[in-house]
C-alpha cells in the first residue's frame, strides 16, 4: 500500500502541464552515477499481515510480569479519556502551530499545559516542553551556564546517572567543569557541595526524590547557592508534586523533569515528555518553544508562539538551543491528564502512592534477610538490601510473576546487592503481599 | 474558547482513584510537605472531553485539511500504524526490562523492531550503520555533530568550523554551535546552489564538517554534489547529511553512495509519522563504517543464535544521547510504514511527491516567482516579491488560504529568498486538491493586483483575526493566573 491518490490517467496530465515526457524525467538531473548501488528492501505488504507480524512482535514482549520497576519511569494508570482525546487526528496529525489562528486549539492546549507545569514546579514559567527529562536537564545546565556566564557545574549523585552521562556526553567538547558531590544516608551531601561551590560555579543540580527514592528539602542548599551567584536547579518526578515541597518553595531557580508519569505510557523508552520551569527573570533564556497570550484585531483573546528572538530559526547559531520542536502530543496527554485528576486527585494520587509503597517497605522489611534502606524518608520508590546480588533475585522473581525492581548493581558498584523498589497507585495490597511471599521463598531456596 | 481553568468549579471531580487498601501511616515531616495544592483545574470527565474534543476542532490537521507545509513533508498519516503502537505488548514495556535479565530476553519484540529498523534504514540510505536513539530531527544532528567531533579527536584533531550553506534551516547552525563548533556560511549562487568559489575558498584543514541539505531547502538536486563532497573528504572534512528532504529520492539516490557520511533522518516527515502537534518525531542517524564506533551506546545487536541485546561495551561511544532506544512509539510506526510500502512503494512515494511538486511549480510559476528555475524536487519555492508591489504580503496571502480551508505553505523561509512561499504538497493529496489550492493562490494573485485589501484583513473565518504578535512578546502572558 502506498496511500497515493494519482490515477495513471491523472499523471499523465500533470506531466504534461510540467512539460515532461516522463516522470523519470523530473529525475533525470540526478548523474547517473549516483543511482543507488543497491536498494534491496522487502516488497510491501498488506495491512493485514504487517499488523499481523507486529501483534506477533509484541507477544515476544514480557508485559504479563507485575512491575515494581521505576528509576525515573514509572507505571501509572492512564484514564481512557487521555487516549481518546490525544488519539484525535485533528490533534496528532497537526504540525507546530507556525498559523496561530488556523491553530489556536493547539496554541490553547499549550498554554493551558504551561500553567499546569508552573502549577506543579511552583515557578513562574515553563515552555512548550523539551524531548525528555535527561535533555530537560541538559539544557537548564545550558541555561546556567548563559545566565552566569561561568563554567563550573556541581551534580549531585542523586541525580539519575542516565541523566548524568547524557549531561557529560553533549558537553565533552564544551570545556564545562564538573564535580560530582556524594549522597550521604540516602541524602544530597550538604558538606561536599559547600566544600565545591565557589565564584566559579554556574549551577548545582539536585533530584527530588533522588535515584535512590530518598526525598528531600533543598532550600538550605539553594541560600547557600545563591550567595555564591550560582543557580540551583533540581530534576523533579512530577507525581510527587502532589505532595512533595515544590521547587519554587525551596527557591529553585530553573525545575526540570521527565513528564512520562502525567499519563504517558512507558512504551520501551519513548516518546516522553521533557519539562523544564523557570523563575520569571530567566525567561529569556529558555530553550524551545514558548506560548503567549494576546488579543487578535478585535481585542479577542488568542494565542501565538511568542519570545521567538531565542530561537533557531531566527538567531541561527546565536539561539539558545537547537530545539525546533517539542513533545506536543506528550504535552497535551499531560494536561488532560492533570484536568482530570484535578486539584484533589492530583493529592490523592501522590498520597496513595506513597501509602502503598510504605506499606511495601514495612511487608519487605518482615522477609529474613531483607533490610529496607530508611535512612532518609521516601515518595513511592526505595532501596533494599537483600542477602545475596540482586541480579540473580530480579531472575529468580520473573519466574514468580514480578518485575521486583531495579537492581542497583547494574548502575553502582559496590551495590550489587541493593534492589530500587517502585510502588505506584497501580499495585494492589495482594500484589504486595505476594511480591514479599515471592521474595522470601527465592531467597530461602 | 475558555481555558479547562476557567471552567474550574470548587469541587468537581473528572477520576476516581482505587480506594486505599493499605493500612495508613502517617505521612512525610512537614518540612518535605507542599504548602498550597497546586492549582489544577476542578472538572468533571465530560468537561474535560468536550473541552478538549472542541479545542481539537480549532486546528488545522493533515486529516481535515491541505498542510502543504515545505521542508515538513505533512503527508498522510496511516491508522493502522497507530493501532500497532498501542498495542500493549509495546506500550507497556518498561525501558528497564532489557537490564533484568538474560541481557534483554524480556523484550525481544521490541530489540526486533529497532534492530530491523536500523537496517532498513541503513540500506534506504546505503548507510552502514544506524542509530534510532536521537529524539527529534534537530537531536539527530546534535548527535550527527557529536560524531563527527568524536571522530576527528579520536584521529587526534581539533577542528574548529563546520561549513552550512545560507539557505539551510536554522538548526543546522544552531547544532553547530551548541556541539562547540563555529559556523562558516557559504552563500548561494544564481542558480539557488551552493556557491563553489566561496566554498574553496572556506574549505580548509580547520573545516571539522560541511552539513548540507540534499535535496536542498529550495527543493532543487545539486547535480555538484559529489564533487562537494570529494573537495570535503580531500581536506579531511566529513559530509553531514540533513535529512529533511530525504521523501523526495527514496530509491532515487542514497546519501551513503553519494559519500555523505553522517545523515539525520526525520521519520515524521519521510516515513509518515505524525507530526503530534510539534512532537513527538525522532531523528534516527545513520554514519558511515569508520563512524560505527562512536554511534551513542547502547547499540542493539543480533546474538548468533539470532536473539537480540544491548551492547553497552563501546569505548569510543559518545556515549549518552537519550535516556533509552529513541522514540520507540515512533520508530515502530516508521518501521510499519516501511514495510507496509515496501520497495516500490517507497519509490512510487518519492516519484510522485517529486511530479505533485513540479505540478504545483507548473501551473504557479506564472503567477508567482520561481525562487530558482523551472523544476523542482519534493517542494516549491515561490516568492510573492512581485505581489509585494501592491503592497501583499506572502503573509497576506497565507492567511487568504486559511480562510479557504488551506493550511498555508511555509513563508518567510529559506531566508535568501524575499517573500518566499515553499510549498510541499507530498505525494498522498489527490490532483483535485491539488488545483483548488493552486486556484486560490492564482485568486490571491488576482486580488493582489485588484483588492488587495481583502487580503490584508484575512483571515476572517477564523475563530480569532490576525493576532497582535508584538504585544504577545513585549508583555508577556505565558501562564493562566487565577483572579
Amino acid at each position: 500500500m502506498n496511500y497515493i491518490p494519482h490515477t495513471e490517467l491523472e499523471k499523465k496530465e500533470m506531466l504534461k502541464a510540467i512539460g515532461a515526457a516522463s516522470v523519470d524525467d523530473l529525475f533525470k538531473h540526478i548523474p547517473k552515477e549516483l543511482r543507488p548501488k543497491s536498494f534491496n528492501i522487502p516488497e510491501g505488504k498488506s495491512e493485514f499481515e504487517v499488523a499481523e507480524y507486529l501483534k506477533l512482535l509484541s507477544r515476544k514482549n514480557a508485559i504479563c510480569l507485575t512491575d515494581f520497576v521505576g528509576g525515573g519511569f514509572y507505571d501509572h494508570y492512564i484514564p481512557a479519556a487521555v487516549d481518546a482525546l490525544a488519539g484525535r487526528s485533528e490533534f496528532y496529525t497537526a504540525y507546530t502551530p507556525y498559523q496561530p489562528e488556523c491553530s489556536q486549539g493547539w496554541l490553547q492546549a499549550i498554554y493551558e499545559y504551561q500553567t499546569v507545569i508552573c502549577e506543579l514546579t511552583g515557578l513562574d514559567v515553563s515552555n512548550a516542553s523539551l524531548y525528555d527529562g535527561g535533555t530537560a536537564l541538559y539544557e537548564a545546565a545550558m541555561m546556567a551556564i548563559r545566565l552566569t556566564g561561568r563554567k563550573k557545574i556541581i551534580v549531585d549523585s542523586g541525580v539519575s546517572l542516565i541523566y548524568r552521562t547524557m549531561l557529560y556526553s553533549y558537553t565533552s567538547n564544551l570545556s564545562i567543569e564538573f564535580v560530582e558531590t556524594p549522597v550521604v544516608h540516602g541524602q544530597s551531601c550538604r558538606e561536599d557541595i559547600y566544600k565545591h561551590l565557589d565564584d566559579k560555579t554556574a549551577a548545582v543540580i539536585v533530584q527530588n526524590p533522588n535515584f535512590f527514592g530518598a526525598v528531600d528539602d533543598f532550600s538550605d542548599i539553594v541560600q547557600r547557592v545563591h550567595k555564591c551567584g550560582a543557580l540551583a536547579i533540581a530534576s523533579v518526578y512530577p507525581v510527587s508534586l502532589g505532595m512533595l515541597k515544590n521547587p519554587g518553595e525551596m527557591g529553585i531557580d530553573i525545575a526540570t523533569g521527565e513528564g512520562q508519569s502525567l499519563g504517558i505510557p512507558l512504551s520501551f523508552g519513548g516518546p516522553y515528555l521533557g519539562f523544564i520551569a523557570v523563575k520569571k527573570e530567566h525567561m529569556r533564556q529558555l530553550p524551545g518553544r514558548i506560548v503567549g497570550a494576546t488579543v487578535d484585531k478585535d481585542n479577542k483573546r488568542g494565542f501565538v508562539l511568542t519570545l521567538q528572538a531565542r530561537e533557531q530559526h531566527i538567531r541561527r547559531e546565536r539561539a539558545t538551543s537547537n530545539i525546533c520542536s517539542n513533545e506536543a502530543l506528550c504535552a497535551l496527554r499531560a494536561l488532560i491528564y492533570a484536568s482530570l485528576l484535578g486539584k484533589s486527585g492530583f493529592q490523592e494520587l501522590a498520597r496513595l502512592n506513597y501509602q502503598k509503597a510504605e506499606f511495601a517497605k514495612t511487608v519487605l522489611d518482615k522477609v529474613s534477610g531483607v533490610k529496607v534502606k530508611r535512612s532518609a524518608p521516601t515518595f513511592n520508590e526505595f532501596t533494599v538490601c537483600l542477602p545475596k546480588n540482586a541480579d540473580e533475585v530480579v531472575c529468580q522473581m520473573i519466574n514468580k510473576g514480578f518485575a521486583c525492581g531495579f537492581p542497583l548493581g547494574r548502575f553502582y558498584k559496590g551495590l550489587d546487592n541493593y534492589l530500587l523498589v517502585a510502588v505506584t497507585e497501580k499495585r494492589t495490597k495482594e500484589e504486595i503481599m505476594q511480591f514479599a511471599n515471592s521474595l522470601e521463598a527465592v531467597l530461602c531456596s | 474558547m475558555q481555558l479547562i481553568f476557567e471552567k474550574s468549579r470548587p469541587g468537581r471531580r473528572g477520576f476516581k482513584l482505587p480506594e486505599i487498601d493499605v493500612p495508613i501511616v502517617s505521612g512525610l515531616a512537614e518540612k518535605y510537605c507542599r504548602k498550597q495544592p497546586a492549582c489544577l483545574p476542578e472538572v468533571s470527565e465530560l468537561d474535560v472531553v468536550r473541552h478538549f474534543s472542541n479545542l481539537s476542532r480549532l486546528n488545522f490537521s493533515v486529516d481535515t485539511n491541505f498542510y502543504p507545509l515545505g521542508s515538513c513533508t505533512m503527508k498522510y498519516n496511516p491508522k493502522f500504524t497507530e493501532k500497532i503502537a498501542s498495542l500493549e505488548g509495546f506500550s507497556d514495556v518498561h525501558p528497564l526490562l532489557p537490564q533484568l535479565a538474560g541481557g534483554g530476553m524480556l523484550a525481544q519484540g521490541s530489540l526486533e523492531v529497532l534492530y530491523n529498523t536500523e537496517r532498513l534504514l541503513s540500506e534506504i540510505c546505503g548507510m552502514s550503520a544506524f542509530t534510532t536513539q536521537p529524539l527529534a530531527g534537530a537531536h539527530g544532528e546534535l548527535t550527527g555533530v557529536m560524531l563527527i567531533a568524536a571522530y576527528h579527536k579520536h584521529n587526534g584533531q581539533r577542528r574548529k568550523h563546520i561549513i552550512i550553506p545560507d539557505s539551510s534551516h536554522g538548526t543546522n547552525p544552531a547544532s553547530a554551535a551548541i556541539a562547540g563548533y563555529n559556523v562558516v556560511v557559504i552563500p548561494t549562487d544564481n542558480e539557488g546552489f551552493l556557491d563553489m568559489q566561496a566554498y574553496k575558498q572556506a574549505l580548509n584543514q580547520e573545516t571539522a564538517a560541511v552539513m548540507l541539505t540534499c535535496p536542498d531547502t529550495l527543493g532543487l538536486f545539486n547535480p555538484k554534489i559529489k564533487e562537494i563532497a570529494d573537495l570535503a573528504h580531500g581536506v579531511g572534512a566529513l559530509m553531514y547529511y540533513d535529512g529533511a528532504n530525504l521523501n523526495a529520492i527514496l530509491g532515487k539516490c542514497r546519501p551513503g553512495d553519494i559519500g555523505f557520511d553522517v545523515i539525520h533522518l526525520n521519520l515524521h516527515k519521510t516515513f509518515a509519522t505524525p507530526h503530534g502537534g510539534g512532537g513527538p518525531g525522532a531523528g534516527p542517524v545513520g554514519v558511515c563504517e569508520k563512524l560505527v564506533e562512536f554511534l551513542p551506546i547502547s547499540r542493539v545487536v543480533r546474538r548468533s543464535d539470532g536473539t537480540f541485546a544491548l551492547d553497552y561495551h563501546k569505548h569510543k561511544s559518545i556515549g549518552y544521547i537519550a535516556p533509552f532506544y529513541g522514540n520507540f512509539g515512533v520508530i515502530l510506526k516508521a518501521y510499519a510504514y516501511i514495510l507496509s510500502l515496501g520497495k516500490s512503494g517507497l519509490i512510487q512515494a518519492s516519484e510522485n511527491a517529486v511530479l505533485s511538486a513540479n505540478y504545483c511549480l507548473a501551473r504557479l510559476k506564472d503567477h508567482f516567482a520561481p525562487a530558482y528555475g523551472k523544476r523542482c524536487m519534493h517542494e516549491c519555492v515561490l516568492s510573492a516579491a512581485k505581489q509585494l508591489e501592491q503592497g501583499v504580503h506572502a503573509l497576506d496571502i497565507a492567511k487568504y488560504l486559511i480562510d479557504k480551508g488551506f493550511h498555508p505553505p511555509t513563508i518567510y523561509f529559506p531566508l535568501i529568498v524575499k517573500e518566499a512561499m515553499m510549498i510541499e504538497p507530498t505525494e498522498t493529496e489527490s490532483k483535485e486538491t491539488l488545483d483548488a489550492f493552486i486556484d486560490c493562490l492564482i485568486e490571491a494573485a488576482l486580488l493582489a493586483k485588484t483588492n488587495p485589501e481583502a487580503l490584508h484583513l484575512a483571515p476572517l473565518s477564523m475563530p480569532v483575526k490576525r493576532l497582535d504578535e508584538t504585544r504577545a512578546a513585549r508583555e508577556p502572558n505565558l501562564r493562566w493566573q487565577s483572579k
